[in-house]
């Protein structure tokens, strides 16, 4: 859990512009409280990427 | 004067009825404190107040940077929720408001070992090969 107002920085980096915003290893986005289905979905992603750093944040 | 009102407090308390193992809020602040992390201090020792299952333990992000690390905390303030072991669950920022609630029920999960997930979940995660660091923006209102 992380307050989006008092790291400003991150919330910029992020570009939280609602909440809750889910970001999973740097690159995947989930954004508004989803079902676990879901979530878990979006998490299995993190398999898939080889780079994680390369991805783009809307894609 | 205390954080949490007197009502809360016996709301809390009974909250905490379903603790189990022990519950340690180990909180990451600096010797100078920042207002949240003054809050965030204030909150923890005041939860750990009400029961004997929860203890609290502070340190300054700085000179306890090793310990920092071992609990994966990158800034502050910070408040890892360990139960029997260290699930990584970690709270940032002041947990006021929602994320109050967000803070007694995770406590309440790192105590009793039970996360709620379904089977099918599970059967998911169990595939999983590598870590996952999921992070959860949110605002205290």
């Amino acid at each position: 859990m992380v307050e989006a107002i008092e790291f400003p920085h991150l919330a910029n980096k992020y570009q939280v512009f609602g909440v809750p915003l889910t970001v999973i290893n740097e690159t995947i986005r989930v954004e508004g409280a989803v079902p676990e289905a879901r979530l878990v979905q979006e998490l299995m992603r993190v398999m898939e990427k080889e780079k994680p750093g390369e991805a783009a944040w809307h894609g | 004067m205390p954080t949490i009102t007197e009502k809360d407090r016996k709301t809390i308390q009974e909250w905490f009825q379903k603790l189990r193992d022990p519950v340690r809020l180990v909180v990451f602040t600096q010797e100078y404190e920042c207002e949240f992390c003054e809050e965030t201090r204030q909150i923890a020792e005041e939860l750990a107040a009400l029961s004997d299952r929860v203890a609290v333990e502070v340190h300054d992000f700085v000179a306890d940077a090793d310990v920092a690390q071992q609990y994966g905390v990158d800034k502050i303030p910070a408040i890892a929720i360990v139960g029997a072991r260290d699930y990584g669950v970690l709270s940032y920022g002041f947990p006021g408001g929602y994320e109050f609630t967000s803070l007694i029920e995770d406590m309440i999960d790192v105590s009793t070992g039970e996360h709620g997930l379904s089977e099918a979940t599970m059967q998911q995660l169990a595939r999983l090969d590598q870590p996952a660091h999921i992070q959860v923006f949110i605002t205290p209102t």
